[in-house]
């Protein structure tokens, strides 16, 4: 009986979640690959050249970034630091936050932990739909955050796209037609192809679910043993158990 | 000098001036519990060794958690990234708290299944109960220290419902905040409740919850009264020592739990959003109300019922009291259920048929507590709500027409 119970109710949950589902703009699947150094070392490069100019990544040091994602010290300094901080110390930018709220009406969030709160996927598809619409003040709207407050900063790796809508007929006057956002046309091309505008978004996202927890590829090497360890105690204490408990009947 | 413990050495001297001896017999080595324990006894030790985890990890997260408005938020991620290990400490802390819930859960269904909080173990249920609630509030001060979104929205949709008390409830909210919005001095006070007054309070309801097992004695899965049956000794025929029996076997349940609690921790911290929400990795903004305030998933079978009740004589107080009757009907279910069988193995139909609606109702308000409302899933809501409480409700009309099946002598196996 309980089980029927269960097994109706289960069967009409999903139903009740469906009717939740959002209308945006499908989010493409981001390709995570912590692993990939060379991939974590472009998306930083891309970081502090497009994104750190407003947005920092207050809780990350310089120098954990050197060592998780394969640099010394000194090509971080080189490379990476355009403020003048030391390589011991955290992320920050040098943007005011009260003038950053004049000049943009909220001031750029820092990023160290927007994979974790946004999703890696959200983050892909937000970097790459960018596109024209005078409507907005920076002439420039966005398909996964609609009406987003940020101007096309990459717009010279990308180039310009403008939207492409599918109508909907309507039946009449109670439903008039809908516009229906399904993709992107290149208008101006930028200094990257598309194929490589993806796959540096790929690299940028890889960077910043890195940024997110720096710990993760430590944390599930170390899991993997802690497991086996515990799968074997508990088998210790299994036969232990089974010793005690063989004289009661 | 003997001892009445016939000790002798550096333990006989302790034992004239201490009760060692005494208290290591009377809870471990001559504690007889049934020899019949099953899967469901695993809870109540487990929920005492997640407690411990708490206060350990607690420990040491709060030497390096600020709990000040500015630095919180960032001083947790500080001891994800800097602190030596500092991660894995705030897992295993935020994991336990949802561990904690799931143990206390299934502790709580054991008591249900097999009637251990019928006479003579009332108190033992009681104590139980306000375990519970304590655990509730440790746990939602708890969740507003890291200072993220849900931390504080959460918060404040909770304090808010206090208001809805009429006349003092405005008054009321401002002063369990402290102010008049969240703010440092609710997050100072949360801190301070959080880290000594309720664990303190937990500590010393735990042991009277055990003392008061250990004065009457554990139920069983057959709910059979081990101690009407001694030998000439004096001893429970059913009976086995606590220590080694089921200290070996508790050692088999934590051995199992940790693996499960590693996979956790070490995999899947964040479990999908419902451990750690994905928007508490943005810091608090008392400007920005984020579009859907979920509590955690241990709240949302409680925060379901709240928002199934409309609002009615222009007062919204209907839900905060409906989901504070939720538990205070658990404090009367000893006396609500007057069938003279305990355990469900010898019960009736009636009684399997309620309980099942029972557990079937919580476990669809905790999955509908966690989605936005729409209409349909309000009026499921209420449904359910209304099977909550029927179950309470139906238990003292049960033994009129539950036909029950005869209760053994002795404990049996499986």
């Amino acid at each position: 009986m309980k089980k029927i119970i269960l097994a109706l109710t289960l069967l009409a949950l999903p139903g009740l979640g469906l009717a939740a589902g959002g209308e945006g703009y499908p989010l493409q699947v981001a390709p995570i690959d912590l692993h990939n150094k060379a991939s974590l070392q472009k998306g930083a490069k891309l970081f502090v050249n497009y994104c750190m100019g407003c947005h920092s990544l207050e809780h990350q040091r310089y120098n954990r970034l050197a060592r998780d994602i394969g640099l010394t010290d000194d090509q971080v300094k080189e490379h990476l630091i355009f403020t003048g901080a030391k390589v011991g110390e955290l992320m920050k930018n040098s943007m005011p936050k009260a003038d950053a709220k004049q000049w943009f009406g909220v001031p750029p969030p820092d990023l160290t932990l927007i994979a974790r709160s946004r999703g890696v996927d959200y983050l892909y598809t937000y970097l790459q739909t960018f596109y024209l619409d005078p409507t907005r003040p920076f002439g420039v709207n966005n398909a996964a955050f609609p009406n987003a407050g940020m101007p096309h900063v990459l717009w010279e790796l990308q180039g310009w796209q403008k939207p492409v809508y599918e109508v909907h007929k309507g039946k009449g006057k109670d439903s008039p037609d809908t516009k229906v956002l399904t993709g992107f046309e290149l208008v101006q091309p930028g200094s990257m192809s598309p194929p490589e505008y993806k796959e540096a978004m790929a690299d940028l996202v890889n960077f910043l679910a890195y940024v997110a927890e720096p710990i993760q590829l430590e944390r599930q090497r170390i899991g993997i043993w802690v497991v086996l360890f515990l799968f074997l105690a508990s088998v210790v204490f299994y036969l232990l158990k089974k010793e005690y408990w063989k004289d009661i009947h | 000098m003997a001892n009445t413990q016939g000790t002798t050495g550096v333990l006989g001297w302790i034992d004239e001036r201490f009760p060692l001896t005494k208290m290591i017999r009377e809870h471990l080595t001559e504690y007889y519990a049934p020899k019949n324990f099953n899967f469901w006894y695993f809870f109540g030790s487990l929920a005492l060794l997640v407690l411990v985890n708490q206060i350990l990890t607690g420990i040491w997260l709060t030497m390096s958690y600020k709990p000040s408005a500015a630095d919180a938020f960032a001083s947790v991620e500080y001891i994800m990234r800097d602190v030596d290990w500092g991660w894995l400490i705030r897992y295993m802390h935020s994991t336990g708290a949802s561990a904690f819930f799931l143990m206390v859960y299934l502790h709580m269904y054991r008591a249900l299944i097999y009637g251990s909080y019928k006479k003579p173990r009332e108190l033992i249920w009681i104590f139980g109960v306000v375990i519970f609630l304590c655990l509730m509030a440790e746990a939602f001060m708890g969740y507003l220290l890291p200072w993220g979104q849900m931390s504080y929205w959460g918060a404040q949709v909770i304090i808010n419902l206090f208001s809805a008390i009429p006349i003092v409830g405005p008054d009321l909210s401002v002063w369990i905040r402290g102010d008049y919005v969240i703010s440092d001095a609710t997050l100072n006070r949360f801190f301070s409740l959080h880290v000594i007054a309720l664990p303190l309070v937990l500590l010393g309801l735990v042991v009277a919850h055990i003392l008061a097992l250990h004065e009457v004695g554990s139920n069983n899965p057959d709910g059979v009264e081990i101690k009407k049956l001694k030998d000439e000794k004096g001893i429970p025929l059913d009976g086995i020592p606590f220590h080694p029996y089921y200290t070996v076997k508790d050692l088999v349940g934590v051995m199992v739990f940790f693996l499960f609690f590693a996979v956790v921790i070490f995999f899947m911290p964040e479990m999908g959003g419902y451990f750690l929400e994905h928007p508490n990795f943005d810091p608090a903004d008392s400007l920005k109300t984020p579009p859907h305030i979920a509590p955690v998933w241990y709240f949302t079978p409680f925060y379901a019922m709240l928002r199934a009740v409309p609002s009615f004589a222009g007062t919204q107080v209907w839900g905060v009291l409906v989901m504070g009757a939720a538990i205070v009907i658990l404090f009367f279910l000893p006396w609500l259920d007057r069938s003279p069988v305990k355990s469900i193995r010898y019960r009736g139909f009636s009684f399997k048929l309620i309980l099942a609606a029972f557990v079937v109702s919580f476990l669809v308000l905790g999955y509908l507590g966690a989605l936005p409302t729409t209409p349909a899933r309000t009026s499921l809501a209420q449904i359910c709500t209304i099977i909550y409480f029927a179950f309470f409700f139906l238990l003292p009309f049960l033994p009129a027409f539950e036909k029950t099946k005869p209760v053994p002598e002795r404990v049996t196996w499986k």
